[in-house]
């Protein structure tokens, strides 16, 4: 019972954050200075009369209620306008780049924080000798490293001066590759944008596990292992590292938004055809309403996936659910 | 007034003591002296264009780290960056300690509804992806300095809205405060004479924060294209330096940017470790200070 009201109303929350995401995105580009008619047919021949039909057309002379309105009952179409630059529907153009944003997320994301879990376990484990000092340092320096700057280094240094990585893009232009060679090629290409991310990433997950690690090693039952001549590599396993990973992956959660910007940094930088090197490209072509299609699909999959960590440890953990009402 | 500067030369001494707290004090200092001595440190107008034969010049007695695509010097344009690097930082970090304070604050001491509806917004902004939301406003309102100080203010003052109201929720259960009300104090007195004190020193640490997020957040709203370029900031150069093709040969137009963004938010992270870690009582004792 407890885990349906739990549920319901963590899904009335994402709900509610959706609609206001929608309605600040409408807010905001009405916001915008300037006609947006005016921008399109920037050509001063138009006359005043054609000018009044196209905003006829695009429902711009009706009241910003009326509005709103038909803007979300586009949305429930799946209708996100089209787009300037493109001249495509937005979503069309966004839907084919949403694979390509997905493996290099998921893969960024699970290689930071197991690696940065492993890395803040041995830090906590160790602390205060030389190597601990060393990691807890190279992790704040690594994390203060925008990943754009990181991404140019990387970047400069493997593909330019050393060239054992592609400079760019998904696959070799006209290779031709099919079946295993294609995705040999895919994931080449993956290696310096995903590295960039993660080492930008990393840190993150490591002070963390270490500080949660030290935590868990002060509690009584850690000196009750260790007094009952329990080994220690069990004891770290067995009975540190699993309670010193629960604030770790609460964590998790909150950060999907935050990964986001790393991701728009590294496909700008190695020009991924994802959905975060669109946005560059919608600021720089002034393409508004792919700007905002591609803001939109940005916010809900944060809070969608928000939503799905946060069912996940309400089911996991028990505590969660009482420890939010 | 005697004890808070004798509390504060403590701290600076305790802060100066970490090995962290040293090395990022060192790296800030360096940027700010920059940035008070620009016009002396050997530079020319940073948007002065060259002629044709000033494109893209190698780092020479006359411009000694070169020159960009447009014949500027880009010895000038790293000097002159670290004055908009560090207006940026301090005027969105006064902004925003100033405004988070006041609001969790309020919302800290009064309660009920005030408390509602902030710890809601501060829970949506949470949510949401910051950087998106960030260019598609830099966008929307256009490139200038103001623009990009006002949108990462707007953005960012709920984290310290939502750090203070946690501390006045502890500090105003304190017996002194309850001692202070009973003697006749008022709600305004007691918020700004009993319990802002003791936020006080997480507002420094929340500043420090702040610096850096708007820093960074500067670097890559200009790193995309969203920067002012009437003031050429370190991300202007690189979104320059990227754009045109030619960053690979002139390491020198695309390397001091870089180095003077990392060196900066590098500098801001390591003092704010070790703000946290001296302010963090644990420390001292560990410590045995």
């Amino acid at each position: 019972m407890k885990l349906a009201r739990f549920t319901f109303r963590k899904a009335t929350a994402a709900i509610l954050t959706i609609f206001i995401i929608l309605s600040v995105n409408f807010v905001i580009f009405r916001m915008a200075p300037g006609d947006p008619v005016r921008m399109m047919f920037k050509d001063p021949r138009v006359s005043a009369k054609q000018l009044e039909l196209q905003r006829e057309k695009f429902g711009l002379d009706k009241p910003l209620g009326g509005q709103f309105l038909a803007y979300l009952n586009q949305l429930a179409h799946g209708d996100l306008g089209i787009s300037f630059w493109q001249k495509r529907p937005v979503t069309e153009v966004i839907a084919q780049r949403i694979p390509n944003t997905l493996i290099l997320v998921l893969t960024a994301l699970a290689m930071s924080t197991i690696l940065g879990i492993i890395l803040g376990a041995l830090a906590g484990w160790v602390s205060g000798t030389k190597l601990d000092t060393f990691i807890l340092s190279a992790s704040i320096t690594l994390y203060s490293i925008p990943a754009f700057a990181m991404g140019i280094i990387l970047l400069l240094v493997f593909s330019y001066y050393i060239s054992v990585f592609p400079l760019g893009g998904i696959v070799t232009p006209a290779s031709g590759y099919t079946g295993f060679a294609y995705i040999g090629d895919v994931l080449w290409h993956m290696c310096l944008p995903a590295f960039s991310i993660i080492l930008w990433y990393i840190g993150e997950y490591v002070i963390l596990t270490r500080s949660s690690m030290l935590d868990v090693l002060g509690q009584d039952y850690i000196t009750t292992a260790r007094a009952k001549g329990i080994k220690e590599s069990r004891v770290l396993r067995k009975h540190a590292l699993r309670n010193a990973l629960l604030p770790v992956i609460t964590l998790t959660g909150i950060n999907v938004g935050f990964a986001v910007a790393g991701v728009i940094e590294a496909e700008t930088v190695f020009s991924w055809p994802g959905v975060g090197k669109l946005i560059y490209d919608a600021v720089s072509k002034r393409d508004y309403p792919l700007l905002q299609g591609v803001f939109l699909v940005f916010a809900v999959s944060v809070v969608l996936a928000n939503l799905i960590i946060d069912l996940i440890y309400g089911f996991v953990d028990p505590r969660i659910r009482v420890g939010t009402q | 007034m005697t004890t808070f500067w004798e509390k504060f030369k403590d701290f600076l001494v305790t802060l100066l003591g970490n090995g962290m707290g040293r090395i990022g004090l060192i790296l800030i200092g360096l940027i700010i002296i920059a940035a008070l001595l620009a016009p002396f440190l050997g530079t020319v107008n940073p948007q002065k264009a060259g002629k044709a034969a000033d494109i893209l010049l190698a780092p020479s007695a006359q411009h000694w780290l070169g020159t960009d695509d447009l014949g500027r010097d880009v010895w000038s344009q790293v000097i002159f960056g670290s004055r908009i690097s560090m207006t940026i930082g301090l005027v969105t970090a006064l902004l925003t300690v100033v405004s988070g304070t006041l609001i969790g604050l309020i919302a800290g001491f009064y309660g009920g509804m005030v408390e509602e509806v902030l710890v809601r917004v501060v829970d949506f902004f949470m949510m949401l992806p910051v950087l998106p939301l960030m260019i598609i406003l830099a966008a929307v309102l256009g490139p200038s300095l103001w623009n990009i100080i006002f949108v990462i203010s707007v953005i960012s003052w709920p984290t310290t809205a939502r750090v203070v109201r946690s501390q006045v929720l502890s500090v105003k259960e304190r017996p002194y405060v309850e001692a202070s009300r009973c003697i006749g104090a008022g709600n305004v007195k007691l918020m700004l004479g009993e319990i802002l004190p003791n936020v006080v020193p997480l507002m420094f640490a929340q500043a420090v924060l702040m610096i850096t997020e708007a820093i960074y957040s500067e670097a890559v709203l200009s790193f995309l294209g969203l920067g002012d370029v009437t003031r050429i900031s370190w991300g202007c150069m690189l979104h320059f330096a990227f754009e045109s093709g030619v960053m690979a040969t002139t390491p020198w137009w695309i390397g001091p940017p870089i180095g003077c963004i990392i060196m900066v938010i590098v500098g801001f992270s390591l003092l704010g470790t070790a703000i946290s870690d001296v302010l963090n009582p644990g420390y001292r004792e560990m410590k045995g200070i």
